[in-house]
């Protein structure tokens, strides 16, 4: 190791990167009395872990695989800790985005005056610390156990406003993710034990060829499928939406980035490396799991369009990008199943753009249903230009990070002659079009209603004289009828959307990092 | 544990203790309960309770760690050679039984100080502690001894000191609580007995490795299998299998506080062991396993058992009423594990003991605690109580995600290894049924959770924390319920030793 973690082993970095956002947790809630030292203490915490994490990238990417058994959980099968590219990738993407996302964080939630500040960031340390572990997971089993965690974590940021329907929301929430993962995930996992011996990451899969065999590997395929709630396959996607209730932070990092990406994450992982692509494009109940996730893919874009609220619009949106990559996974081609990688990463920083972009439209203007932001563009032209950038990226057009992705998991369809895919495909850039554009569209060239504060939503945060921090402010940049987010809240929404343009030049880096998993 | 066996024969005298302790672990206890009568003084008799109780607890560390490292331990009363005389035997299945009823009590009584002083009157409370060292003594006699009559004697003891400690509570309805208590307690106990009479009528022994030898040649007749019928029903009513649980949930839900710890958390599961020694010592050489199907009999009652009780839980609005109901549910799984009969089955059972007496040990703690602070244990009183309480409410998130299954937690590993034993049978329904029952689990559970920390609490209400010496042994066993969630391999391994001694000897049985 290099830098500051001279003399530490790879192993050892693991844990470290595990303990750090815990520590930060607990820090926060240490801290809770002074805000701006626990908020200072997120945001060093966040960038310790991806310092730590950056360290990490070189040893990975000159094929090391840094490697730590902790201890037997149960005889025979250890909470261990592996890093490989994949695993590297989310971890990534998890630990930078946490950067950019508590400052967003601080901005929203001071703004939005929320309360109960100090149980949210701890949870939301804990939330990341999960996220990081299902990166790092050895084997199926700690997979498992930090997936548990992430859903118990992230109850009480969904269930933040404590409301008759954030608690609704919250049922929904828990009960889809608990019932999933234990009724199907786990005893998949059991029944994997029973068959293979291992639950370990092996590539090319565990099961021999005599183990294979037989109508049970399609079985065994989709309770892992269906129990990994959080890639959110239909008809277990409700959590999704549920989920929206939450502060928008929450849902920008979390259920954009962190939560339902160690979703399809875990379904890639299972595929890859429990199963084997081989197996997987041998199995019987390939086929329906693909269709499954078609109709996802159709079907979620459609509900989007469908929906007024505009974070209820990236939720369903979310559900349909998501099966892009279970889709990707189960096309069971090493280049579809690379394209599944890839949008991990694109649908990222699209996702989390929007989202920013939602929610400081909620804080600075009050507004969450799309037919009220007719001309608010021009009030608010950086959010909206950045939400535009993100839109592109998500409809999977040039020059942005998402046309790659998109272009993979196509190829990998062509290749396997399922030309079925490559229409699917299409047809839902073409309802990407048509539920993100109608946002933009209404924003810059949508006449503003004569009385544009006189919405239901313009609520209790009337009262609050406009901060003077410059940091908390509104940001005018010197014109007449410009009030965009304050800068904290801008700042992060522009870099991401930077991102999604930045990907589009350097995808085939990530592409060339992944070659040890998917070949050339 | 064989360290601490060790330990133990390092100290002064040891030698010449060593061989008695089999008898001491009862002898004590039972000889010291009376003296609370001649002490009366509430604080005098809990630290005379204390003070024997750690001991007992600490003589069935030393017994777990001499068979660990020995095996087999035989004792025989008054040096009569059995069948004649009284044979103990103490193997791993019940040496862990001994270390979990011990640890339970132990841990129970500081806890039961604070919560004994307020829900007993005072001239009473000197009662509540030579019934629970009476009742200790009882089930301890239950798991060491190995002649089946002298099953019963203790049987009695246990349940009649139980019957007092559920009468003690402060609501009347505790009084008829007991008495239904009584009565079907009594018939399980009779039942038994008769079982035994019958088995003693056809091979002249009251021994249970000599019934293991003698048993075989006639088990085609009626009479043993009216035996094996009567012995099974009749324990099945005091470990409260389904459909003879109807007792517990009164039982439980209107004793005093720290007699709902320490019963759901040892009494059951000392029936369970009782069942388990009957059934795989005593019956385990004849042909009756397999002619009879109770194999499937026990299988059924375990899964009908565990979503029965967690059903009717969900409904409850008496939070001690639910963690009752939950109590029949998860009672259902040691019996499934019974009805499997494999080793993995069995160490699925014996795990399943432990861990259960442990995180509804924690829970019940939790509760009583929410009762001596805000007095009522009713749903809607609880609200924001995550607020107001927010260490007990902690333990009882915890132990409620353990009765879930979530990983981190023992319940998981209980279930962990159980699914596994059922999908090695084959048998991948079972394991379907265990996981969706803990869905059932999650509803129950959450209700609590939600109207915890969700709720807004009362105008008024300040926050107070239940008093140290509650707090204490709730966070320990808290604590316990996620130290032994992680690390399942220590329990598992014991267990899988205790599920061989009892299967071990079983020509039928598959290790």
């Amino acid at each position: 190791m290099s830098g500051l973690l001279t003399g530490w082993t790879p192993g050892d970095a693991l844990v470290l990167t595990l303990l750090i956002p815990v520590i930060g947790a607990f820090l926060v809630l240490a801290l809770g009395r002074w805000e701006n030292a626990r908020d200072g203490a997120s945001l060093i915490t966040a960038a310790c872990l991806f310092y730590v994490v950056t360290q990490l990238y070189p040893i990975v990417a000159a094929g090391g695989r840094p490697d730590i058994v902790l201890f037997d959980m149960v005889p025979g099968l250890s909470i261990r800790l592996t890093l490989e590219p994949l695993g590297m990738i989310f971890a990534g993407i998890a630990s930078f985005l946490w950067i950019i996302t508590t400052l967003y964080a601080i901005g929203y939630m001071r703004g939005h005056h929320e309360e109960n500040q100090t149980r949210f960031f701890f949870f939301f340390a804990i939330a990341i610390a999960s996220a990081v572990g299902v990166a790092l997971s050895g084997n199926m089993l700690t997979l498992f156990v930090f997936y548990e965690v992430l859903s118990i974590s992230t109850f009480p940021l969904v269930a933040h406003h404590g409301t008759e329907e954030a608690k609704r929301s919250g049922r929904i929430y828990l009960g889809i993710l608990l019932a999933t993962s234990i009724g199907f995930l786990l005893f998949g996992m059991i029944w994997t034990w029973q068959i293979a011996g291992t639950l370990d990451f092996v590539r090319g899969g565990v099961f021999n060829a005599e183990q294979a065999q037989g109508p049970m590997i399609a079985v065994l395929l989709a309770l892992y499928a269906f129990g990994i709630g959080k890639a959110a396959l239909m008809p277990f996607h409700r959590w999704l939406p549920a989920a929206m209730v939450a502060p928008t932070p929450v849902s920008a990092l979390l259920h954009a980035v962190a939560v339902v990406k160690a979703g399809v994450f875990s379904v890639l992982k299972v595929v890859v490396y429990i199963f084997g692509i081989d197996l997987v494009k041998l199995a019987p109940g390939t086929d329906f799991l693909l269709y499954v996730a078609a109709f996802t893919i159709i079907a979620a874009s459609i509900v989007a369009m469908r929906q007024d609220n505009l974070k209820l619009r990236l939720a369903y949106s979310t559900v349909s990008q998501l099966s892009y990559i279970v889709l990707g996974a189960m096309l069971a081609s090493d280049i579809a199943a690379l394209g599944s990688a890839m949008h991990i990463v694109m649908h990222a920083f699209g996702k989390i753009t929007l989202f920013f972009c939602a929610g400081v439209i909620i804080v600075f203007a009050h507004k969450t249903d799309i037919s009220d932001m007719k001309g608010l563009g021009h009030r608010m032209p950086v959010t909206f230009f950045c939400f535009f950038l993100a839109s592109l990226s998500l409809i999977g057009l040039p020059p942005m990070g998402g046309m790659w992705s998109k272009w993979y998991i196509a190829l990998g369809a062509a290749e396997t002659h399922q030309l079925v895919f490559i229409a699917v495909l299409m047809v839902s850039s073409l309802l990407n079009l048509a539920y993100l554009m109608p946002v933009v569209l209404y924003g810059f060239f949508g006449k503003e209603p004569i009385q544009p504060e006189a919405d239901a939503d313009n609520d209790h945060d009337h009262h609050h004289a406009p901060p003077n921090n410059l940091l908390l402010r509104p940001m005018t940049f010197g014109r007449e009828g410009v009030s965009d987010a304050s800068f904290i809240c801008l700042l992060p929404i522009v870099l991401t959307a930077t991102g999604c343009v930045l990907l589009f030049f350097y995808a085939d880096q990530i592409r060339i990092f992944l070659t040890p998993v998917f070949g050339d | 544990m064989t360290a601490f066996y060790a330990f133990f024969l390092s100290l002064p005298y040891a030698a010449a203790i060593e061989p008695h302790l089999p008898v001491l672990q009862i002898v004590i206890p039972l000889l010291c309960a009376p003296i609370c009568v001649l002490l009366r003084h509430p604080r005098l008799s809990w630290m005379w309770a204390t003070a024997i109780i750690w001991i007992a607890f600490f003589i069935a560390l030393v017994l777990l760690g001499k068979v660990l490292a020995s095996g087999l331990i035989i004792y025989e009363i008054g040096n009569w050679p059995a069948p004649w005389g009284i044979e103990y035997r103490i193997d791993a299945a019940n040496a862990v039984v001994l270390v979990i009823v011990t640890a339970i009590g132990a841990i129970t009584l500081p806890y039961a100080k604070t919560s004994v002083e307020k829900e007993i009157p005072e001239p009473r409370i000197y009662l509540f502690y030579l019934m629970y060292m009476l009742c200790l003594t009882g089930l301890l006699g239950i798991t060491t001894t190995a002649d089946a009559f002298n099953l019963f004697v203790f049987l009695e003891i246990s349940s009649l000191s139980s019957y007092v400690l559920i009468s003690l509570g402060g609501n009347r309805r505790a009084l008829t609580a007991s008495y239904r208590y009584l009565i079907m307690g009594t018939l399980g106990a009779t039942f038994y007995i008769i079982g035994v009479g019958m088995m003693y009528m056809m091979t002249g022994s009251l021994n249970m490795a000599d019934l293991q030898t003698l048993l075989p040649a006639v088990d085609h007749t009626r009479t043993v299998l009216a035996a094996f019928a009567f012995v099974v029903v009749g324990l099945g009513l005091k470990l409260a299998m389904f459909p003879l649980h109807t007792w517990l949930p009164n039982a439980y839900a209107f004793a005093p506080s720290a007699v709902s710890v320490f019963i759901a958390s040892t009494a059951t599961k000392v029936a369970v062991y009782a069942l388990l020694r009957v059934v795989f010592t005593v019956f385990g050489h004849t042909g009756l396993f397999e002619t009879t199907g109770i194999d499937l009999i026990l299988i059924i009652l375990g899964i009908v058992g565990m979503f029965a009780g967690a059903f009717v839980a969900i409904f409850q609005t008496d939070v001690k009423r639910m963690l009752a109901y939950s109590s029949v549910s998860q009672v259902g799984y040691m019996v499934l594990g019974m009805g499997l009969a494999t080793a993995a089955g069995l160490t699925g059972t014996i795990v399943h003991l432990f861990n259960h007496a442990v995180m509804k040990g924690a829970a019940f703690m939790a509760i009583g605690a929410v009762f001596y602070v805000i007095g009522s244990v009713k749903l809607q009183d609880l609200a924001g109580i995550g607020k107001r309480m927010p260490v007990t409410t902690a333990v009882f998130l915890v132990a409620g995600l353990s009765l879930i299954g979530t990983p981190l937690t023992v319940g998981f590993i209980s279930k962990w290894q159980l699914v596994q034993a059922a999908l090695d049978h084959g048998f991948w329904w079972i394991a379907a049924a265990i996981l969706f029952s803990s869905l059932l689990a999650i509803v129950y559970v959450w209700r609590v959770v939600e109207v915890a920390y969700l709720k807004a609490p009362p105008e008024g209400a300040v926050r107070r924390e239940a008093p140290m010496f509650m707090l204490v042994p709730m966070v320990i066993l808290a604590g316990a319920t996620v130290w032994f969630g992680i690390d399942g391999d220590t329990t598992l391994r014991i267990a899988g030793e205790a599920a061989n001694a009892l299967i071990g000897s079983v020509p039928g049985g598959k290790p």
